[in-house]
């Protein structure tokens, strides 16, 4: 039988199936960080279940941790508390940890990947949503609940129902200024925020070919903003360069056996698809959000839609904006570049491109947040760091930071802020803030200039 | 883990879509270590103005609608997988979250919390809306066992999918980690076949 990508990396970890129920499906690996695990701890303490596989396991503390100061004890109480208990959880069970201050710290879905725990071929899985980003590997990877982290934590399996297949093909060539973030945005826009829910995607054609493995994991991110749990793409040169040499990757003879069946992970010819999607990459451009869900967005030069339902309304009221308004020239405050879809090394050096020379508009507040303490390091190596703070701005130190503020990078009340993160509903990043989802280029335009701009122009 | 047969309550309509799980339970509710007192925080920013005042437009705080059945629009849950959402959920009292769609991993984390998401036609979910603006006090029966759900008022009834394993975990309020464990040798015997 044909079989697709998922197909086959996930039947590679059936351990069993079980009569007309799920099925017992193995993990590689789990990541875990401070907000979504201690309740697993607990439980498996107060049930004296001990930890199966702890060597599979590793930690990272990046969602409540400030972007600040990380030298200094944390202020807020319950912060500080949440991350002493992962420190302790870990210590007391053997588990890995990149604390805050380690040298590998950082987002965990930036930090697993540069590290090469991150692997084609393998079932990862995270109590966070975006764990789908690891799937620009040919990995399968999936957010789960607390309940599943300590199922994971028990017995380093889930109990699941194998999802439907779904495939998204973009084949063309992307004008210049789109970005993996357009890409991905003008799918969600395209196909509404469910179209995924209950299948697993594989992003596919040589738009995703052609990508970096920083814009495929930007794209397989927001997957789960179209309600797939996940998101793959089929692993090729691109994706064995970047593991091959980082630290945790196979080396030697492993290498040379892992890359042999590496080389095994694509979908076959013929194989079947429950669902397939086809788009033209000359379609897309520079993409922004409008409304309070990713599924919300727009090219940046086309106006609202108009659409008469209470939800729609509810949305615009929320953001202050107009059916049929345009965004060009709307006035912006606050820009975030960061999170687990932007957050790389690529992002930083796109920002930098169209910054180098400029400077800061006066009524920006911009944060810009490295993922990792790797990503923030080679910031300053390739002297961006530089050209960002010529500009006006300033870095802050690694962490999920505004994108779900958690910690004190919150935006105000009634605020635009133009972010490259995933997720634009309502008080996502701070109470009664409101989103708007771009790409690192646009975000970079915006706090240059103060307001939104039409960012085709100055590149045709 | 509760058990659930079978539930007869009014219900609390809130009928928006793409209802997410930072709606449900705002971020910065997430720092606690345990799963107690989320209710308290359930819906937040909707159940309260900034300065903690009461948002009396919001259905919750609306005396007229009361229950363990929360009757919602298309899409519950989407967003984050934070199971704090099916805690704070759970600590206000709901045992039923009724939808013509529901997000896959809040839908789990329902489910492995004792709270029966209830998948019904959008056409069913309309009457359910409809049926409580013409009495706040009506009745709906949701039984697990005939996996059925029911309008008192105008009689009116729908069936409803659900796993038969998550069914039989619901009804005897089993979870997953037991029936993992008992599933050991062959987990391990999986891991000696691939080294």
């Amino acid at each position: 039988m044909k079989k697709t990508l998922f197909d086959k990396v996930w039947d590679a970890h059936v351990v069993k199936e079980i009569k007309d129920g799920p099925q017992i499906l193995y993990i590689d690996k789990h990541l875990i960080h401070e907000v979504t695990s201690p309740q697993a701890f607990g439980e498996l303490e107060q049930r004296g279940i001990p930890i199966f596989r702890p060597d599979q396991i590793v930690a990272t503390a990046d969602h409540n941790t400030p972007t600040v100061d990380q030298h200094l004890p944390v202020k807020d109480d319950l912060s500080r508390n949440q991350l002493a208990e992962l420190t302790k959880n870990c210590e007391k069970n053997n588990i890995t940890l990149y604390g805050l201050g380690h040298k590998y710290n950082g987002i965990v879905h930036v930090m697993a990947p540069e590290l090469g725990i991150t692997q084609p071929g393998m079932t990862m899985v995270c109590g966070d949503s975006h764990t789908s980003t690891h799937g620009a590997f040919g990995t399968i990877a999936f957010g789960i609940g607390t309940s599943q982290v300590a199922q994971v934590f028990a017995s380093q399996c889930l109990l699941l129902q194998k999802p439907k297949s779904l495939r998204v093909n973009v084949n063309g060539k992307l004008k210049p200024g789109v970005l993996p973030k357009d890409v991905i945005l003008y799918i969600i826009a395209k196909l509404g925020t469910n179209a995924g829910t209950g299948y697993f995607c594989e992003y596919a054609g040589n738009v995703f070919e052609e990508m970096s493995m920083e814009g495929r994991m930007t794209v397989c991110n927001m997957s789960i903003e179209m309600g797939a749990r996940g998101g793959m793409i089929a692993p090729d040169e691109t994706t064995f360069e970047y593991v091959k040499g980082r630290e945790f990757a196979p080396k030697g003879d492993d290498l040379e056996n892992k890359l042999a069946y590496w080389k095994t992970l694509s979908t076959d010819k013929g194989a079947v698809f429950d669902k397939e999607y086809h788009f033209d990459a000359a379609d897309i451009d520079p993409m922004i959000t409008y409304g309070t869900n990713p599924g919300m967005g727009i090219k940046i030069t086309e106006l609202i839609p108009s659409e008469n339902n209470a939800s729609f309304e509810k949305s615009l009221a929320y953001m202050n904006f107009e059916k049929g308004q345009s965004l060009i020239d709307q006035k912006v405050n606050y820009v975030f570049i960061g999170s687990c879809t932007n957050s790389r090394i690529e992002d930083f050096r796109v920002a930098a491109s169209f910054i180098k020379g400029k400077k800061k508009a006066d009524n920006v507040t911009a944060w810009f947040v490295p993922g990792s303490r790797q990503v923030a390091q080679q910031i300053v190596e390739e002297g961006l760091n530089e050209v960002f703070e010529n500009a006006g701005f300033r870095l802050r130190q690694p962490g999920c930071s505004a994108c779900l503020a958690m910690n004190d990078d919150k935006i105000p009340e009634g605020e635009y802020c133009v972010s490259t993160s995933n997720r634009n509903f309502e008080g996502r990043q701070g109470q009664g803030a409101r989103t708007i989802l771009a790409s690192p280029l646009v975000a970079a335009a915006t706090a240059i200039e103060g307001k939104i701009i039409d960012i085709t122009k100055q590149l045709n | 883990m509760d058990k659930f047969t079978k539930l007869t309550s009014s219900a609390i309509p809130l009928p928006i879509e793409n209802v997410d799980t930072d709606q449900i339970i705002p971020a910065r509710f997430l720092k606690a270590t345990s799963r107690e007192g989320f209710g308290e925080n359930l819906f937040r920013d909707w159940r309260f103005h900034k300065d903690g005042s009461i948002n009396s437009d919001f259905i919750l705080n609306n005396e007229k609608y009361q229950g363990s059945i929360l009757v919602a629009g298309d899409n519950f849950g989407c967003g984050s997988s934070r199971e704090h959402a099916a805690w704070a959920i759970h600590d206000y009292g709901i045992k039923v979250v009724v939808s013509s769609f529901f997000a896959d991993i809040f839908k789990g984390n329902a489910l492995n919390n004792g709270v029966l998401p209830v998948q019904v036609a959008p056409e069913y979910l309309k009457e359910i809306f409809e049926a409580i603006e013409k009495d706040a006090k009506t009745h709906i029966e949701v039984d697990l066992e005939a996996q059925k759900i029911t309008i008192e008022s105008t009689n009116s009834s729908s069936n409803f999918e659900i796993n038969p394993y998550k069914k039989t975990c619901l009804m005897n309020g089993y979870d997953d980690i037991d029936f993992l464990i008992s599933n050991k040798t062959e987990i391990e015997a999986f891991e000696m076949s691939r080294a």
